[in-house]
């Protein structure tokens, strides 16, 4: 901002001319920045800067809605505090009754698949985190939230709620980091639908209570009401955890895929805190590290680019992926026993009890959603773009 | 100047439910324009890139993108000044209007080549409400800026 006080108190000598180079040299400064922004990731240090100064404003700026909200919820009237008590109590229960059994079925689960212990859930660690400051436009659907790289936050981390997914960082700053959300149009999770196996990639509707499908045949096993967890595939988000679930499904005669719309589980709109999850590595079910993963960067731009690999519905069926063999091929770091015998793994206690699901998914799988998943291409043709 | 640069800032960053949020105007760009008007010696385009950089580190996808938007607003606001300057509020709105349409495609422009295209029509709407709110703007900050004199 110093630049100010030496532009602005040299003369102008022969308006025009000047201005125009003035303006010459400030665009040619801009395109330079964006080019190292935007290619090398050579100011990397300078946003991890810029995001530390920007922070205190955000802060600021967010401060008079979150008063509000706090001095509206000191006055919260004892009546409603009991209701809410009695109703997180309830939950409690069901939460305990659920996982009653979980140790049990996890050990079951490690003996069918001949491993000798149980695996440790596959999340590692949580940090709940505030939100700081919320966009939720049709552009942009980000969070600003209150931890970073001091807290050991990373670029590309998965971010959840209680319900389900909630997106990934992007911009970590030393104290706060900006989250894209899944509903960011420019925001792809790679998904997997619960009930039979089919994956796909579920993008961003720019508001915060709708992802599209784009990419499904007209044909596509999928129906209303259908849960769809995430894939792990695409190197940033495990395996598993529930993502939507499908709210409506349009087949017209004419068009060759199918128009999808599911509702996010996680409640976008209205949380006021997340949690950043950190995963085991080495976890079967942990998102699958690229090749090239040693720079975090690259992987969590993968799954950001959704539209850039577009798939082709028509070219992918048969001669592309005829036997399940290739599949297990691809996912190299899923070092299970046999090639992914169960698509239903649980791997976190928080995730949604669905294990007595769990038998019928391995022959449902292999054969309905191997000849037609057009999907199927993408994420692995990501990793590369990731860079774009 | 710099005050009311940082005011658009804070008025662009302040969270708003989403249907207000795309009629938000941008202030920046108002007031960027306000300043290359009026005082094209003071700020000029210099006020124009550190602006748009700053509105840069809140939300821009690259760095360097409002920068350059708003770079260009500011010089053709400067070449143009004395015109834009001697005419009434409602046809200044006109001119707004075309500067904020400019802004808007350029920022467009580079959202498409750095690979994150919005494609929405809404993210024009916000050029028609920045012009509308452009006489109250201007009014303001000249109110502002002649009380300081």
């Amino acid at each position: 901002m110093a630049a100010f006080g030496t532009a602005a108190g040299r003369p102008l000598q022969g308006r025009d001319g000047a201005a125009g180079f003035r303006f010459t040299v400030y665009a040619a400064l801009a395109v330079v920045i964006m080019y190292l922004d935007q290619r090398q990731h050579y100011l990397e240090r300078l946003r991890y800067v810029l995001q530390a100064a920007a922070y205190p404003v955000q802060l600021a700026v967010n401060s008079p809605p979150a008063a509000w909200s706090s001095i509206r919820r000191s006055f919260e009237g004892r009546d409603q505090l009991q209701a809410e008590n009695a109703s997180l109590k309830a939950r409690q229960r069901d939460l305990e009754l659920r996982s009653m059994r979980y140790e049990d079925l996890a050990r079951e689960n490690a003996e069918l698949r001949g491993l000798r212990a149980a695996l440790p859930p596959v999340a590692d660690r949580w940090l709940p985190a505030e939100i700081v400051n919320v966009q939720l436009s049709s552009l942009r659907q980000r969070l600003l939230i209150d931890r970073g790289a001091v807290n050991g936050v990373f670029k590309g981390q998965a971010v959840l709620d209680d319900r389900g997914l909630i997106g990934q960082t992007t911009n970590v700053g030393p104290w706060s980091a900006e989250v894209i959300l899944i509903t960011d149009p420019e925001h792809g999770t790679p998904v997997r639908i619960e009930r039979t196996g089919l994956r796909t990639i579920a993008v961003g509707a720019g508001d915060a209570t709708s992802l599209a499908l784009p990419y499904l045949p007209a044909n596509a096993d999928i129906k209303q009401g259908d849960l769809l967890v995430t894939s792990g595939l695409g190197g940033v988000f495990p395996h598993g955890y529930p993502v939507a679930r499908v709210t409506e499904v349009h087949r017209e005669a004419v068009q060759p895929l199918a128009q999808v719309r599911a509702a996010p589980l996680a409640h976008i709109g209205t949380d006021s805190e997340v949690v950043l999850v950190w995963f085991r590595p080495d976890h079967p079910a942990a998102p699958a590290p690229q090749a090239a993963s040693v720079n975090g960067v690259k992987a969590g731009n993968a799954a950001l680019q959704p539209q850039a690999a577009p798939p082709r519905p028509t070219a992918a069926p048969a001669p592309a992926m005829p036997k399940p063999a290739p599949e297990a091929a691809r996912t190299p770091p899923r070092t299970g026993p046999a090639p992914r015998p169960k698509p239903a793994t649980e791997p976190a206690p928080e995730a949604e009890a669905t294990s007595p699901a769990e038998g019928p998914p391995p022959a449902v799988e292999s054969p309905e959603s191997k000849p037609r998943d057009p999907a199927e291409p993408q994420p692995e043709t990501q990793p590369p773009k990731g860079n774009r | 100047m710099l005050l009311s640069v940082i005011f658009g800032l804070v008025l662009t960053v302040f969270p708003l439910p989403a249907w207000l949020d795309v009629l938000r105007p941008a202030f920046v760009v108002l007031v960027v324009l306000y300043w290359s008007v009026n005082a094209p010696r003071l700020g000029g385009i210099a006020l124009g890139f550190f602006s748009g950089f700053a509105l840069d580190v809140f939300q821009g996808p690259v760095l360097g993108q409002h920068a350059l938007a708003l770079s260009l607003v500011a010089y053709i606001a400067v070449r143009e000044a004395q015109r834009i300057r001697t005419k009434p509020a409602l046809q200044q709105a006109l001119v707004v209007f075309g500067a904020l349409a400019v802004y808007e495609f350029a920022v467009f422009a580079i959202d498409g080549w750095s690979g994150h295209p919005v494609t929405s029509p809404l993210r024009w709407v916000h050029t028609v409400t920045g012009a509308l709110i452009w006489p109250p703007v201007a009014a303001i900050l000249g109110y502002r800026s002649r009380a300081r004199i």
